[in-house]
C-alpha cells in the first residue's frame, strides 16, 4: 500500500498545515487540544488516526470539518482553504464533507422520524424535487446501509446501537460526499457489530470512492481499515505510516507502548504479556521535535539528535524482515 | 457411548433452523410505534392525580369560556334590595337553603327581602345584591385570561431569547445574563406600581407588569437546556450537514426543548394568577366593577366573620386551579422526563 504511495504522486484531498487549535487561549484554563500538527489525506484512502482518549484525535476531526475555527494553521480541502470560503460556497463545502459520529445513541435526534433524520441533507442541499423523490432516495439509503425501508417512518429510541449507527452512516451519506470523518464510529458498539459497521464502511468506500479520516483508539481496528496511520498523543502527531508499517515496525516509544496494550485473543501470550509503559517526560526536554522522515513513507515525531537512534531501529526491523525472505513494506 | 454415536447419524439436514431467516426479518422491530408524545402521554395517564387535575381544569375552563357568552344574572348587576343573601338552591341541601343565623336563629333571609318565589342565587349575593355565582364564573375566566396571557409573554419572550443566549454563547451570552438579571433584581410589585403610574389599572398593565417579569425563569431554563443541546452530536451532524442556526433552532432545539417549555408553561399560569388575585386583594389590580377570582376574595374577607359564603367559594376557586395546574404541571414533568422522577 505505502508502495503505491511512494510510486505515483497521488491527489493529496486533504492538507493539515501546522494546524493548532487552542481552547479558552490566553486564559488560565488554556487546553493545547492541538499543537501543531501536519498531515495529507490522499484521495480515496482510509487515514486512521489513533491516540487515547484526550490526544485531539475528534478535535482534529471537528476542525477539518470546521465545526472550530483553528487557532492557526491552515486545513485545505481541494487545494482550498476551509477557514476562507465565503458564506455562500460553505453549503458545497458541508455537502462534499460529511461525519459520522461517536456515539449513536447522542447523534440521532429523538424527535424526528428515521426517513426526516436521513433526508435532512437532502432538504437543505434540495437534492430532490418531491416527497416521492425523497422518499425513494430515503428507501435506497436505508438499503444501502442494511435497514428495510418499513423503518423510515420509526424514531430512533426503537433502534439497536449497530442499526443507530447504520442510520447515521445513511444520513452522511445522503448528500453524496467526497470526504468522511469517521469519529470513532464504532467505540460505542459491540464487538460483534463493530465488523458489521466497518465492513459496511469499506463496502461503501469501494462503491463511491470515497476518503475516510478513521479515528478511533482501537488500533487493532484502525489497522484493519486504514491505508495509513497517524499516532496522536497530547495534542501532537508522534509517528505517521503505513498501516503495517505502525503495526509491525514502530519506532516511536508511543506507538510501541500503544501496541504493547492490544489484546490478542491468545491465553498463552497473554500470560505472558509485557506492557510497556510510555514515559512522557523524554518530550519536555526542550529540544525542538517536529516529524521526521526515518524511512521513506514513515515519519517519527524526533528532535535533530535521536534521528540516529531511530534509523538505526528502522535498519534492524529491515534486517529481521530480509532474514525471514520478506519485503518490509509488504509484511 | 459409541453405541448410541453409531446408531444417531447427524447430517446436515436433521438440523432445522430456528429463528430468523433473513436479514430483513432479523433488522424488523415488531413493538409498535410510538412518538415521544404518544409515550408521555401514557405515562401521564399512569398518575391518577394529574389526570383528576386535568379533567378539574377541563371543566373550570369550560365553564369560563360558557361564561363569556351566558351567566345566571348579569354579573354586575346590582340590586341592592337583595344585597347579603346566602347561597339558595331549591330542593333544600344543607348550606343552600336561603337561611341565614341572626342572632342565634335561622331567618329565611330570601323571604326578608321580598325575593319572588322561584329566584334563586346558588352562592348567594355581595354587598350590592350582584349574584355571586356569576360573578365567580366571570372572575374565574378573567384570572384563567391573565394567566394564559402572562403565560404568551413568557413564551414569546423566554423561549427565543434562551435558544439565543445559550446558542450563541460567549460575549452575546455574557450581555443577555447580565440583562436578566439587572431585570430579575427589581421586585414585580414594583414594576407593577410603576406601569400603574403609566397605565391606567386593570387587564393590560398587569399583563405587561408580569409579561416584563415574569419569562426570566423561562429563560434561564431554557438557555441552560439549549447549553447542554448544542454540543449534542445530532445538533453537530445538523451543522456539518449544513442547516442553519434558524432551522437548528426549529427542528432539533424547540422539539427537544418542548417538554421544558410545557412543564414551565404549567408552573407560570398558577403563579400569574395567583398574583393578579395578589394585586386585586391589595387593590391595585382589576378595578370594580369587574370581577376577578382576586376582587371577590377581596369583598369577601369584609364581611367573612358574618357572611363567610362570600369569601369561601372564592377562595375555594383560586385553590382547586393553583392545585390542579400544580398537580398537572408535576404530572407532566414525570410524564416527559421520566429521569427526575425521583
Amino acid at each position: 500500500m505505502s508502495a503505491t504511495n511512494s510510486d505515483r504522486p497521488r491527489k493529496k484531498l486533504v492538507q493539515v498545515q501546522h494546524l493548532k487549535q487552542y481552547f479558552n487561549p490566553g486564559k488560565p484554563n488554556e487546553v493545547k487540544a492541538i499543537d501543531d500538527i501536519s498531515f495529507d489525506i490522499y484521495e480515496g484512502e482510509t487515514f486512521g488516526l489513533v491516540g487515547e482518549s484526550g490526544s485531539g484525535k475528534s478535535t482534529t476531526g471537528r476542525s477539518i470539518i470546521r465545526l472550530y475555527n483553528p487557532t492557526s494553521g491552515k486545513i485545505l480541502f481541494d487545494g482550498q482553504d476551509i477557514s476562507r470560503i465565503k458564506h455562500r460556497d460553505m453549503l458545497e463545502f458541508r455537502r462534499e464533507m460529511q461525519m459520522i459520529f461517536q456515539d449513536p445513541y447522542a447523534s440521532l435526534n429523538p424527535r424526528m422520524k428515521v426517513k426526516d433524520i436521513i433526508a435532512e441533507g437532502l432538504d437543505v442541499h434540495h437534492l430532490v424535487k418531491n416527497d416521492q423523490e425523497r422518499d425513494a432516495r430515503v428507501n435506497e439509503l436505508l438499503n444501502l446501509v442494511g435497514l428495510s425501508r418499513d423503518h423510515a417512518t420509526r424514531y430512533p429510541h426503537e433502534f439497536s446501537g449497530g442499526q443507530r449507527q447504520r442510520i447515521g452512516i445513511a444520513r452522511a451519506l445522503a448528500v453524496q460526499p467526497r470526504f468522511i470523518i469517521a469519529d470513532e464510529p464504532i467505540s460505542a458498539l459491540d464487538v460483534s457489530i463493530q465488523a458489521q459497521v466497518v465492513n459496511l464502511l469499506r463496502e461503501i468506500q469501494q462503491e463511491q470512492n470515497l476518503t475516510y479520516l478513521f479515528i478511533a483508539h482501537d488500533l487493532s481496528m484502525v489497522k484493519y481499515i486504514s491505508d495509513r496511520i497517524a499516532v496522536m498523543h497530547n495534542g501532537r502527531l508522534m509517528e505517521l505510516a503505513a498501516a503495517d508499517e505502525v503495526y509491525n515496525h514502530p519506532l516511536h516509544p508511543y506507538t510501541k507502548s500503544l501496541l504493547s496494550a492490544v489484546p490478542r485473543p491468545d491465553p498463552m501470550y497473554e500470560r505472558s504479556r509485557h506492557r510497556t509503559d510510555y514515559d512522557d517526560s523524554i518530550e519536555f526536554d526542550n529540544h525542538p521535535r517536529t516529524l521526521q522522515e526515518i524511512v521513506p513513507g514513515h515519519f517519527v515525531f524526533a528532535a535533530a539528535d535521536e534521528l540516529a537512534d531511530y534509523q538505526a531501529t528502522a535498519e534492524k526491523y529491515l534486517h529481521e524482515a530480509s532474514a525471514l525472505g520478506k519485503s518490509p513494506l509488504n509484511a | 457411548m459409541s453405541e448410541q454415536a453409531d446408531k444417531l447419524e447427524l447430517t446436515p439436514d436433521s438440523f432445522k433452523r430456528v429463528g430468523a431467516n433473513d436479514t430483513d426479518a432479523q433488522e424488523k422491530i415488531s413493538a409498535p410505534s410510538l412518538t415521544f408524545f404518544q409515550d408521555a402521554i401514557r405515562r401521564l395517564k399512569q398518575n391518577k392525580a394529574a389526570i383528576i387535575s386535568f379533567w378539574l381544569l377541563a371543566i373550570i375552563i369550560l365553564i369560563s369560556i360558557v361564561s363569556i357568552w351566558w351567566t345566571p344574572s348579569d354579573p354586575n348587576a346590582q340590586h341592592v334590595a337583595y344585597a347579603n343573601l346566602p347561597p339558595k338552591i331549591g330542593n333544600g341541601i344543607p348550606g343552600f337553603t336561603g337561611q341565614a343565623n341572626v342572632g342565634g336563629q335561622l331567618v329565611d333571609k330570601y323571604a326578608q327581602a321580598n325575593v319572588p318565589k322561584g329566584t334563586y342565587y346558588i352562592l348567594g349575593t355581595d354587598y350590592l345584591g350582584r349574584d355571586l355565582f356569576s360573578r365567580l364564573m366571570k372572575g374565574i375566566a378573567l384570572s384563567l385570561l391573565i394567566g394564559m396571557l402572562a403565560t404568551l409573554f413568557d413564551l414569546m419572550i423566554g423561549v427565543p431569547y434562551g435558544i439565543i443566549s445559550g446558542w450563541r454563547g460567549g460575549h452575546t451570552d455574557t450581555i443577555m445574563q447580565r440583562i436578566i438579571e439587572i431585570i430579575s433584581s427589581i421586585p414585580n410589585l414594583v414594576v407593577v406600581i410603576l406601569m400603574l403610574l403609566l397605565f391606567t389599572p386593570g387587564l393590560g398593565s398587569i399583563v405587561v407588569a408580569m409579561g416584563i417579569t415574569g419569562w426570566i425563569t423561562m429563560a434561564r431554563l431554557i438557555r441552560a437546556e439549549t447549553l447542554t443541546l448544542k454540543t449534542q452530536e445530532y445538533v453537530l451532524a445538523a451543522r456539518t450537514i449544513g442547516e442553519s442556526p434558524f432551522k437548528i433552532a426549529t427542528k432539533h432545539l424547540i422539539p427537544n426543548l418542548s417538554s421544558t417549555i410545557i412543564i414551565q408553561t404549567m408552573f407560570s399560569i398558577p403563579t400569574a394568577i395567583f398574583f393578579e388575585a395578589f394585586l386585586s386583594f391589595i387593590g391595585i389590580g382589576i378595578p370594580a366593577p369587574n370581577a376577578s377570582l382576586g376582587t371577590l376574595l377581596s369583598d369577601g374577607q369584609k364581611t367573612f366573620r358574618f357572611l363567610p359564603y362570600q369569601m369561601w367559594y372564592p377562595a375555594a376557586a383560586i385553590s382547586i386551579i393553583m392545585i390542579a395546574f400544580n398537580l398537572l404541571a408535576d404530572g407532566l414533568r414525570d410524564a416527559f422526563d421520566p429521569k427526575t422522577n425521583n
